[in-house]
């Protein structure tokens, strides 16, 4: 940072950056106090896609609230799910089978490479290299095939289901999925070989908006921003759920904690997911992709048709839902930003009294004053795409 | 988590400095839970926060709840985590309704536990919830000229009907 | 190629004659009046506003742009910051009641012709978030020319929807019906009066102008 020296009269100026502004990766508002380009203090100002969807959810029996809870954070929506799938299960006391778990597992991890990627492809174009944009998007483009292979659903897929999976995985899929495995390292090498010994990237993001990692914990910061500062904390290895406790990975951490280390750590993290895909697909066992109980799950649509009993499950759970004991529950899952915690609060009746995600883009958000404070405009815009704010996600 | 004996453990010793801190534990789905008086709730943190052998420095989640029609009304609940030993506990601050004019009011924790700031925000824009002692305790999510707490179980969802060309053609 | 060539170059130099010329003219002159020609040349050169709101800003200003999808066939992949430079907003997502203000201010400060283009659900109706927070339909404070169904659109539906916008503006529709928006012309203007009249002060800094020029 420039010295100003005592003859020249600086005078801060206020600077209103957003809602509508192309390197706020959202309607993300920032009031700025610059002096000259230096940022002396900055406020986010959020809201402005704010879709009360936590008080939709309140209105609708707990199958129909997946939809909604998916469209918080729309870049790892199989995350929402799964945060309030695994409440849900919880609260009723409802084991999945095995073989959901893997299903789950493989979808969980695809979708933090997809979230990954996504983000470098616009973090990268923020930062002058346009052509990241183009090789993330086309291995995006694969993985989302394989959602829709599977889903029928690019986006928003509704694939989680109280109690396992929705369906099973189609004919086909194993070796799309295989291939895209073998192939993901190579990819992620290339993206690689494109920054690591770009000088432009490597000047811009070493040694810019680093946070200590004692004041990370302050406020709460969790995921890929936190074990950039040497923390080694994923609740994928911290808690047991899924099928996380039987595979093999490793938890990339940082050493400095700046924009650089953000952006190796997210990278490795890539080659880990796209192994843990690998594992719990050779690992994949047989067996139902759903529970079997009818109080919760629905019926297969081929006992319909010959068993009255079926259809009568079917009758009450898709027109009233099932009903919940009195309770509430805290369950966090690691979402590819950190610790996303949904709340159910039961209230005996078929609808839930109230679903909060703690979404970890929110709470991250408040560690961009620290980040940003002190270092120039252009290392500003660098650390909120290092910081990889979704800002579906932080609104709700 | 703690156990139950743990659980009852740290009930007592918060007793012993904070007579009537704390007024209920439970269990619920294999999580512990403190129910406590609002006027204690900065010093049970602190202690939890603080006290050799607890060591709860990670707040994951502060949000609220809207009981009603029980009594008290509403909950603030304080989702804290020891990493050292992988415990959850959460902490539950009860606050009764005050009526049609005035607010529910809770001291903040911002001192403590910095990551609050935009959660108290966030509660304090859907419920209502003022945070004595926050910095800057405004709307966060919604417009700053906004008349009302939509997260109370009293609020309407609001939204419109979907008129069906059908339906008006035959109903309407 | 070469023989092609060879034949504009004989025109040009005013050798072909007769027939030959008549035959020249036939395959390589088109004639058509101005307006048609215009309208032809803005379809295929629309400037979008980089605008995202929510899930559908990930497909469409960003996914429908890269490789697979390639909206520069169409001629609408140079994306504008500003919307002053700008010829289409594409609105991508919900509306929220603290967003709708801005909304409408961009649509707004573009310049005439403009279009805008509401994608998927929540944009057009409210989707399924019929609540407190959410705008019902973008159409209820801005002009909407095309509604793309889906949540979210596939990147394929947002370009099928984007030909149809082109077929709409080579066919020069009249924008009269902006007016119940109070939506023609750019903010400046559109804050006089409700039929988009300057303002007084507008009008008066117009005249001064012209004075200063000595026209």
């Amino acid at each position: 940072m420039a010295e100003l020296t005592d003859d020249r009269t600086t005078e801060v100026m206020t600077v209103n950056i957003g809602p509508h502004h192309p390197a706020t990766h959202g309607v993300l508002r920032l009031v700025v106090d610059l002096e000259g380009e230096v940022v002396k203090d900055l406020k986010p100002v959020i809201g402005y896609v704010h879709t009360g969807i936590e008080k939709s959810c309140e209105d609708k029996s707990y199958w129909k609230v997946i939809p909604f809870v998916e469209r918080m954070d729309y870049v790892s929506y199989f995350f929402q799910m799964e945060a309030y799938c695994g409440a849900v299960e919880r609260l009723v006391g409802l084991e999945i089978p095995p073989r959901a778990k893997y299903l789950r597992t493989i979808f969980l991890e695809l979708n933090r490479i997809h979230s990954h990627l996504v983000w470098l492809g616009t973090t990268a174009l923020d930062l002058g290299a346009i052509s990241m944009l183009w090789y993330c998007f086309r291995e995006r483009d694969r993985i989302l095939d394989l959602f829709e292979m599977a889903t029928g659903q690019r986006m928003h897929t509704r694939y989680f289901q109280v109690g396992g999976v929705i369906e099973d995985i189609p004919l086909g899929f194993e070796a799309k999925l295989r291939s895209f495995v073998d192939e993901m390292p190579v990819r992620v090498g290339q993206y690689q070989a494109l920054l690591d010994r770009n000088e432009i990237f490597l000047s811009r993001t070493k040694g810019t908006g680093i946070v200590s990692r004692e004041r990370l914990l302050e406020l709460g910061v969790t995921g890929p921003l936190l074990r950039a500062a040497g923390e080694p904390w994923d609740l994928r290895k911290a808690f047991d759920y899924l099928a996380y406790p039987e595979m093999d990975f490793k938890i990339p951490v940082g050493t400095v904690g700046d924009n650089y280390d953000r952006y190796r750590v997210r990278v490795a993290e890539m080659l880990e997911s796209t192994k843990i895909v690998g594992q719990a697909l050779d690992a994949l066992p047989d067996g139902p992709f759903i529970a079997d109980d009818r109080k919760y799950v629905l019926p297969p649509r081929s006992e319909l048709s010959t068993s009255m009993e079926s259809l009568i499950h079917h009758f009450k759970l898709v027109t009233e839902g099932y009903r919940v004991a009195p309770g509430e529950l805290y369950y966090a899952i690691e979402s590819p930003r950190g610790e996303l915690g949904c709340f159910v609060l039961a209230d005996g009746s078929s609808k839930p009294a109230r679903v909060h995600f703690r979404d970890p883009s929110f709470v991250n958000l408040q560690a961009f004053r620290d980040m940003s404070t002190g270092t120039y405009i252009a290392d500003m815009i660098c650390s909120l795409g290092m910081l990889d704010p979704i800002l579906g996600g932080v609104d709700r | 988590m703690p156990d139950a004996p743990g659980l009852e453990l740290i009930r007592g010793e918060i007793e012993q400095d904070h007579p009537g801190a704390i007024l209920d534990t439970g269990f619920d789905h294999g999580a512990a839970s403190l129910s406590i008086d609002p006027e204690h709730v900065l010093a049970v943190l602190t202690w939890l926060r603080d006290a050799p052998g607890q060591g709860y420095r990670f707040l994951s989640s502060l949000h609220a709840a809207d009981y009603l029609p029980a009594e008290p009304r509403f909950a603030v609940h304080y989702e804290l985590l020891n990493r050292d030993r992988v415990e959850r506990l959460r902490v539950k601050a009860l606050l009764a309704d005050p009526g049609e004019d005035a607010l529910p009011e809770l001291d903040s924790c911002v001192e403590l536990f910095p990551t609050a700031e935009f959660q108290e925000r966030e509660v304090f824009d859907f419920f209502g919830i003022v945070f004595k002692g926050h910095p800057d305790l405004t709307r966060i999510l919604l417009p700053e000229d906004y008349v009302g707490w939509p997260q109370r179980r009293d609020f309407p969802v609001g939204g419109e009907p979907v008129t069906f060309t059908y339906n008006e053609r035959n109903y309407g | 190629m070469r023989s092609r060539q060879l034949t504009a170059r004989d025109m040009l130099r005013g050798d072909l004659e007769g027939e030959e010329l008549e035959r020249y003219v036939e395959q390589k002159v088109v004639l058509t009046n101005f307006e048609k020609m215009l309208n032809w040349a803005r379809s295929n050169s629309c400037f979008p506003l980089t605008f995202g709101l929510a899930c559908c800003a990930i497909e469409a200003p960003i996914s429908v742009v890269t490789a697979r999808y390639d909206l520069a066939r169409f001629g609408a992949e140079a994306m504008r910051a500003s919307p002053r430079q700008a010829d289409m907003i594409i609105l991508s997502g919900r509306v929220s009641i603290k967003m709708a203000p801005v909304v409408r201010r961009l649509y707004d400060q573009m310049l005439e012709p403009k279009w805008a283009v509401s994608m998927g659900a929540c944009s057009s109706s409210g989707g399924m978030f019929s609540n407190y927070a959410v705008v019902q339909g973008a159409d209820k404070f801005m002009p909407i020319d095309l509604h793309i169904p889906g949540c979210p659109p596939r990147p394929e539906a947002v370009l099928y929807g984007f030909t149809k916008l082109q077929r709409k503006i080579q066919g020069n529709p009249d924008q009269g019906w902006r007016q119940r928006y109070n939506a023609a012309g750019t903010e400046e203007w559109a804050r006089g009066g409700p039929r988009s009249e300057p303002s007084a002060e507008s009008a008066e800094a117009y005249l001064a102008a012209r004075e200063l020029i000595g026209a």
